[in-house]
């Protein structure tokens, strides 16, 4: 009990530990083609979940587009390396680059919107991206995806395992953890976590909310193509169905299942979430139900996550989860039928 | 000019099944003031109900029609027990994920227990066709809107002349005071829930008899659709609801037929994101941010 209140309390050992166990992980199985799979889809969409947790969980924006991202710094990734021939390196950073440019593009367009509609907007963003991606035939092969990338290269050596893939993800992870720890250190962080409690008072203590909540989606959607690009040339083959709303719903169920807001939590809820369904495969036409079900019972058990607290850190305020609903005028229902 | 006239008959009947998906959305964000990601799938629930009793009973829409609605209350009952009762006013994401959870409850419930596959019913429903030179309106399109025009005025005055529908809106307007004047909030939260997917279900049955095809994945799209036709018309009003779902069946129809099927869902929704970048609250929505 001692030891994990340590590992609770002190960030650099308890991650620490998950890299040494990672390792372990990837030296024991590295000849185990399918267990290293898992491996790697947990990397790969822990990276999604804490992505996805800097705009979700510490700017208060509710997005709910974080696959289209993962695609299309997937198909960057591929196209960029098969068709340019361009090294590993250049791809991942063109896959980033393009995806935070878009991210940008549409945390500018939809600055105005909050709640509920930046949540439609960015939804309808996802389909508008995998219905592109399936129809630019000439560029993407459509449907039939896109067979054929290489595995990493990096210009003076080549990966040919997927043990060096694992790897990558593992890197990518924890470049995406720290960027995201040093950010929420900084006076940024403490700028976002203040938009997210009350837009109006950060923007009253001069807080930039619309340049701040510009920076989180870039950022985010940065990382998010990075993870794309890793899967990308890990798979080897890409096609529209993975970056659906399905994969959306899973990262947010891994973010919101770990614990919105928290460090570790959606690290947590991707390993967790990946290693359910797989433990839960021979149960073949069961196991979605089984998913459904555990995401109803978490989010009606322990709305807040399994490491997220009921109180703001340090402060003693209590988080409300379950607080009684307020009264909300913008909504409120008409029939047109006069007064 | 025939083909424009048809694209948009076309338009206006998958448009208002989507209008009587949306105006259940718009009740249920209306009066729980909470957004619902499972409403697809009470789509298909009941659509699967009125089917498994339309193969016992041929030719009885009547028949199929009710038992839709019974089943999609139903069904809309126990979902609000399960996902919006215990979390009243929570963060939308909350409820929102346990909603994801029911949809996939519900779509592999239904994968499992009942068929995995497209279904057809036997025979066909058909009231025959008008035809005026190339020109073609079929008795079910026409069935169609005459019933969704019907639960629209229906719904309408229920939610202006009647006692609970006065509580509805006065839920929206502002749960405390009317807790205070002694509404039983939370019941009539729920029945308006159940309301509102009852209405899901009777879009169901229409989209099922419309193509003749029900399946355990008809609701993701449609589920999609009723999200942004009430987004487009403005959260909560119910007209722009149904203005939402019209532009939005309308569009669809004219880019399948001048453009290519392939592209309909994205100009549905490039449309609701331009809309939403000029009117931030949607087509009818009352206030400004």
């Amino acid at each position: 009990m001692n030891v994990l209140r340590r590992i609770k309390s002190n960030r650099v050992l308890g991650y620490g530990l998950f890299v040494l166990l990672a390792l372990a992980f990837v030296i024991v199985f590295r000849t185990e083609k399918y267990i290293l799979s898992i491996g790697v889809l947990g990397l790969i969409f822990s990276t999604l979940a804490v992505s996805l947790n800097l705009t979700n969980g510490y700017t208060g924006m509710f997005s709910i587009g974080h696959a289209a991202f993962y695609g299309i710094g997937a198909y960057t990734s591929a196209l960029t390396a098969m068709r340019l021939g361009m090294p590993f390196p250049v791809a991942i950073l063109a896959a980033g680059a393009m995806c935070a440019v878009l991210g940008a593009f549409l945390a500018l367009s939809s600055a105005r919107l909050r709640g509920i509609y930046l949540a439609i907007t960015t939804l309808a963003f996802n389909e508008i991206a995998r219905i592109t991606e399936t129809n630019l035939q000439s560029i993407t092969r459509g449907p039939f995806g896109l067979p054929g990338i290489p595995r990493p290269n990096f210009g003076f050596f080549q990966l040919t395992t997927d043990a060096g893939a694992y790897v990558i993800a593992l890197v990518l992870l924890i470049a995406s953890v720290y960027l995201i720890e040093s950010l929420m250190k900084s006076r940024i962080g403490r700028g976002l976590l203040a938009i997210r409690e009350d837009e109006a008072a950060a923007a009253a203590c001069g807080v930039n909310v619309f340049g701040y909540k510009v920076m989180s989606m870039a950022i985010a959607a940065f990382l998010a193509g990075c993870a794309g690009s890793v899967y990308a040339h890990y798979a080897r083959f890409v096609s529209p169905d993975s970056f659906g709303l399905n994969e959306t719903f899973m990262i947010l169920s891994m973010m919101v299942f770990g614990g919105m807001g928290t460090s570790a939590g959606p690290i947590l809820g991707a390993i967790l979430l990946i290693g359910i369904q797989e433990v839960f495969r021979f149960a073949a036409t069961y196991r979605m139900l089984i998913y459904g079900v555990v995401l109803v019972l978490v989010v009606l058990f322990r709305p807040q996550g399994l490491l997220g607290k009921t109180t703001v850190a340090g402060s003693g305020i209590k988080l409300n989860f379950r607080r009684p609903a307020r009264s909300n005028p913008s909504g409120a229902l008409t029939t047109g039928l006069g007064k | 000019m025939t083909l424009f006239l048809q694209q948009m008959l076309n338009g206006l009947t998958l448009g208002s099944i989507y209008a009587l998906l949306a105006i259940g959305f718009a009740l249920i964000f209306g009066v729980l003031n909470l957004v619902t990601f499972a409403h697809g799938e009470v789509l298909m629930v009941g659509a699967v109900g009125a089917f498994l009793v339309m193969e016992l009973f041929p030719h009885n829409l009547a028949l199929g029609l009710v038992v839709s609605f019974v089943v999609a209350f139903i069904v809309g009952l126990i979902v609000e027990r399960i996902s919006f009762r215990p979390f009243k006013g929570a963060p939308h994401m909350t409820t929102m994920l346990s909603t994801v959870g029911i949809s996939i409850i519900l779509m592999n419930l239904a994968i499992i227990f009942w068929s995995a596959e497209t279904e057809s019913l036997p025979y066909r429903i058909s009231y025959g066709f008008f035809q005026i030179g190339e020109f073609r309106i079929t008795g079910v399109q026409i069935l169609i809107m005459i019933i969704s025009a019907f639960l629209l005025v229906a719904l309408t005055l229920f939610l202006d002349r009647t006692k609970w529908g006065r509580a509805m809106r006065a839920i929206s307007l502002d749960v405390d005071m009317a807790r205070l004047l002694g509404v039983p909030s939370p019941n009539i939260m729920g029945l308006a829930f159940a309301l509102g997917s009852a209405l899901a279900g009777v879009a169901g049955i229409l989209i099922g008899i419309y193509y003749n095809a029900f399946s355990p994945y008809m609701g993701q799209d449609a589920g999609l659709k009723a999200f942004a036709a009430t987004v487009l018309g403005g959260f909560g009003s119910i007209l722009g609801a149904v203005l939402g779902g019209v532009i939005l069946g309308i569009a669809e129809s004219l880019t399948v037929g001048y453009i290519s099927p392939a592209w309909r869902d994205v100009v549905a929704f490039v449309i609701l994101v331009t809309v939403l970048l000029l009117r931030p609250r949607g087509l009818m929505g009352t206030r400004s941010l």
